[in-house]
């Protein structure tokens, strides 16, 4: 190993996780936070159920849809934006995982990572439904 | 209960939930899904989807904090979320399949087992026995800061510790809980990795197992942004104040509350799936 592939050590790769980690479940509180107080306040008085399950409307249950509905401000679409972007946020860290991993020349945990980010996006595009 | 008076109840009983979950160890998710279910009548479909989401705010959040002490063992982390990702998105697909009062009686069985499994105390376990070849192989030796400088350790029985940890994610996949104590069963009791590791890594290795099965049950519908978003503000919060709490309490004597907390929502749960009520 030279100096600069020492310098990315398992301590500095940890490091920059935690960071990517705080930053992601910061925006996504913060986003659930607004939007549910937007929610809230359009929606004071009514009443909700959740004895009865009847799954979600079609725009709240895609990645698509949710993204649809955000840019239109609905505050459904954003709170589900926000909470989108909190699974995200161990994704992201397991694909940068993989990057770290490859500066280190580990190439056996490069493909490691890279496994657990193909199982992650196979669940997450819905071809395993 | 207008929206706005839902709410409000969701959030604080979350924050109960997240503080007691940081205290115990055992997360938020155990108690928050029997909250909502047993307490406020919500489905339990939408119940773990709630806490799914939770979870993984917790995990994220907590994580943050413990990389830094350098405890955590990132190889042997993601090796092993292999494991679980994979069970997750069976569990998550069997959970689609099942009725709710099916999910429920699992869910009844799992508490009771939380409870059992809090009582005792970590193993303060010594291997002496040369490495592991697989494990060693895997480059899963590692060391973590002890009293006098870094302590280094061997990993052992990875298959078994692997087939373990496929279990745990087929449970956090099916009851939308973070399945924290089996995963530190399966790094503590079966790999004999050192009790502080074990957990700092299970609770780095929770968040990536939730998210698997996440996909699975936004697109069944079980994510509903109007719950989830109480539950996941709630637990963050009352984790983190947990968390902060944690170095100062009584935790022997919380262990021992909770657990018998624990217990009865388990035999309640189970009660309300057998006479069919969920």
């Amino acid at each position: 190993m030279t100096e600069t592939r020492a310098s990315w050590n398992d301590q500095k790769i940890e490091r920059i996780i935690g960071l990517l980690l705080r930053v992601g479940v910061s925006m996504s509180a913060a986003l659930v936070f607004v939007a549910g107080i937007a929610y809230l306040w359009q929606n004071r008085g009514a009443r909700v159920s959740y004895q009865q399950f009847h799954g979600e409307a079609a725009e709240l249950t895609s990645v698509a849809g949710v993204l649809r509905g955000s840019a239109t401000l609905d505050p459904l679409a954003l709170m589900q934006l926000g909470l989108l972007i909190l699974i995200a946020t161990p994704v992201a860290r397991v694909l940068f995982a993989a990057f770290a991993f490859a500066l280190e020349r580990d190439w056996l945990y490069v493909v490691v990572s890279l496994i657990v980010f193909a199982v992650l996006m196979a669940t997450l595009t819905g071809v395993v439904v | 209960m207008t929206t706005l008076e839902f709410t409000i109840v969701v959030w604080l009983g979350s924050f109960l939930a997240g503080f007691l979950g940081a205290l115990t160890g055992l997360g938020g998710g155990v108690v928050v899904v029997p909250m909502l279910v047993l307490l406020l009548g919500v489905d339990i479909r939408y119940a773990i989807g709630a806490s799914l989401v939770s979870v993984i705010a917790t995990s994220s959040g907590a994580a943050a904090a413990y990389v830094r002490e350098g405890y955590s063992n990132i190889r042997i982390g993601m090796f092993l979320e292999i494991a679980t990702t994979v069970g997750a998105a069976v569990g998550a697909l069997i959970a689609a399949k099942v009725s709710g009062g099916a999910i429920g009686f699992v869910f009844g069985l799992t508490l009771l087992y939380s409870a059992f499994l809090s009582r005792h105390d970590p193993s303060g376990h010594v291997v002496n026995k040369p490495p592991d070849a697989l494990a060693t192989r895997l480059r899963m030796n590692g060391d973590f800061p002890g009293s006098d400088g870094r302590q280094s350790y061997n990993v052992y029985q990875v298959p078994g510790g692997f087939g373990l940890m496929f279990g745990a994610g087929m449970l956090s996949g099916l009851l939308g809980i973070g399945s924290g104590a089996v995963k530190v069963l399966a790094m503590d009791q079966v790999m004999k990795i050192p009790f502080k590791v074990s957990t700092t890594t299970s609770n780095f290795m929770i968040g990536v197992t939730a998210a698997a099965s996440a996909g699975v049950y936004l697109s069944r519908g079980y994510i509903d942004p109007r719950l989830a978003m109480p539950v996941m503000l709630g637990v963050l919060a009352g984790s983190l104040v947990g968390a902060k709490v944690l170095v100062r309490a009584n935790v022997r004597v919380l262990r021992y509350v909770f657990a018998i907390v624990i217990a009865v929502l388990g035999i309640e749960m189970l009660y309300n799936a057998v006479t069919g009520k969920l």
